[in-house]
């Protein structure tokens, strides 16, 4: 039992744990095919109705596809950050792993940071593949402020990833956790316009949207330029969005138990 | 200087004292035992020297060095195998040791860890695919990885099969012929009189003995006994004159003869003496678990 003496840098079991991390990922199917390709699945189903892509003056005068392509990218965020990572982490400390990684020179909280690199890897991707299949698909025009809409979806999905990891840090386990997210992702999915659009919500609602994560109203605006009547500026909402996932983070980080 | 050493330990959750002045030292190459029942205090014990807990009194070294102070350096030549600590369900075991070995400055082959280990063919097999025994393999592959001084393994055969705890105790045996120092935490009598050089005795957070397999049973039972069968008109009064034999009955053919050290050969000349010929002769010595109630008072399972 010898050979192989080179010295290893802690980027190295970072980038390590990233890939295998990944590796995982892609073996869950469900975890797969629910997170990254369901936004798009429903986008292009909903899509396949005709009146759905007909201009409608309650959506001042746009489709209901082009409304409704923010909240179909909220519906697969909230998959990736909200259930998935903390069912995975949980599980991870229901069944030793991170207690196994405490007993190496590698601190457990590299397994959690691969784990949002691959989170937030897997969101992008669900968003580059929703964004370019309705643009031709359906003719919904990508982002008209991208840089905006970039900012938008990477603070949105760090707030998301935030709470995720306070759902995982406050458990006491998998399944607790499982029923947690459940319940934050629905409450989510209802502000971001999932089972109503968000112009048949009640104001109340509405202006959640711009406080609550991932920031539906933002990345609404961001993507279609259809302002609405918001609120608050869009540099409010950004900064309220980057304050709640400051604010989510330390408090899981103060919160997670390692065993 | 001692492997590990640990003095006047003491750790409690809350207002529970778990481990209460527990002292003893490990010696390079040794198989050292932490034997007790389940909630003795053991799995504690050694969390404790691996330095994942906080002491509450006393101190603990590994090579020298505090491993909480000192983390880094310990855990560099300390491998772990905790109990119950399970794997992703999908991580495929070369994958597992690969990632493993990235962790340690220095690190073993994986391909000859796993041929050593009995689990060579399984480097692309999933983790929940494996059996039980196979996953306690890649659990001591993981704790070898990163070719460490000296090893915790706790718990090792909970829950395997008798043929896969022998084979674990063989490799066990391996390990510590290839140089490392193993620390066993175990709840099973058989393993511990089988493979341990030394053992702590702990119940209820104390150390209630420690000596090797051999001395914990002379310690609580000294006497050995001899049964044989011999024709009736053997008088095995014969046996009593003996200055070795403490006591000889008879019940029917069978006769027991009950004394110290020497106590077989003063049996076996007195009956060559005589022309007897004895069948079925066994020795019997008490075992681990009879020294285990002597010493604590209760049975080791419970």
């Amino acid at each position: 039992m010898s050979t192989g003496t080179e010295r290893k840098s802690p980027v190295s079991a970072l980038v390590r744990l990233t890939v295998t991390e990944a590796r995982l990922l892609t073996r869950e199917p469900t975890a797969v095919v629910l997170g990254i390709l369901t936004p798009t699945a429903v986008m292009l189903g909903l899509g396949s109705l005709p009146m759905l892509r007909e201009p409608n003056p309650q959506f001042g005068g746009l489709r209901f596809v082009d409304t409704w392509a923010p909240t179909a990218l909220i519906l697969g965020m909230g998959i990736l950050c909200v259930q998935y990572l903390p069912s995975v982490l949980a599980a991870y400390r229901e069944k030793g792993v991170l207690r196994r990684m405490s007993t190496t020179p590698v601190h457990p909280g590299m397994l959690l940071t691969a784990q949002l690199i691959v989170v937030f890897a897997a969101a992008v991707l669900s968003a580059v593949i929703l964004v370019l299949s309705s643009w031709l698909f359906l003719d919904v025009e990508p982002p008209s402020q991208p840089l905006l809409f970039t900012v938008a979806f990477v603070v949105g999905a760090a707030s998301l990833i935030a709470l995720g990891i306070l759902i995982a840090a406050v458990a006491p386990s998998a399944s607790a956790a499982n029923g947690l997210s459940m319940a934050l992702y629905m409450l989510l999915m209802l502000v971001g316009g999932v089972f109503l659009p968000r112009v048949f919500l009640p104001d109340l609602l509405v202006r959640m949207g711009e406080f609550t994560p991932p920031g539906a109203q933002l990345l609404l605006e961001s993507w279609s330029g259809n302002a609405g009547d918001a609120g608050l500026s869009q540099l409010v909402q950004l900064g309220i969005m980057a304050g709640v996932a400051v604010v989510v983070a330390a408090l899981a980080a103060r919160l997670f138990r390692w065993e | 200087m001692p492997i590990i050493d640990v003095r006047n330990l003491r750790k409690r959750y809350s207002e529970k004292v778990v481990v209460d002045d527990v002292t003893f030292s490990v010696g390079e190459g040794e198989i050292f035992g932490i034997l007790g029942p389940n909630g003795a205090g053991k799995t504690t014990t050694v969390e404790c020297v691996a330095g994942m807990r906080p002491l509450d009194g006393g101190a603990v070294t590994v090579l020298g060095r505090d491993p909480r102070r000192e983390r880094d350096e310990v855990r560099e030549r300390l491998g772990v195998q905790l109990q119950e600590a399970r794997l992703p369900d999908r991580i495929r075991v070369g994958e597992a040791l690969d990632l493993y070995a990235s962790f340690h400055p220095s690190s073993a082959d994986t391909g000859q860890l796993l041929e050593t280990l009995g689990i060579a063919d399984k480097r692309d097999t999933q983790y929940r695919r494996l059996s039980g025994g196979q996953k306690q393999r890649v659990s001591i592959a993981l704790a070898l990885v990163g070719r460490p001084v000296v090893t915790i393994l706790d718990e090792l055969t909970t829950g395997l099969d008798p043929q896969a705890r022998r084979d674990t105790w063989e490799l066990i045996e391996d390990v510590r012929d290839s140089g490392v120092t193993i620390v066993l935490v175990t709840h099973f009598m058989d393993e511990a009189e089988r493979l341990c050089d030394r053992l702590a005795l702990i119940d209820s957070g104390r150390i209630a003995a420690l000596d090797t397999p051999a001395g914990l049973v002379t310690r609580a039972a000294p006497e050995q006994q001899v049964t044989f069968r011999a024709p009736r008109e053997f008088d095995e009064q014969l046996l009593a004159a003996r200055p070795e034999v403490v006591s000889a009955h008879r019940r029917g053919r069978r006769v027991r003869v009950t004394g110290r050290d020497g106590l077989l050969h003063a049996v076996t000349s007195v009956l060559a003496r005589e022309h007897v010929i004895a069948e079925d002769l066994r020795v019997e010595r008490s075992s681990l678990d009879d020294a285990f109630v002597a010493l604590t008072g209760r049975s080791p399972e419970s």
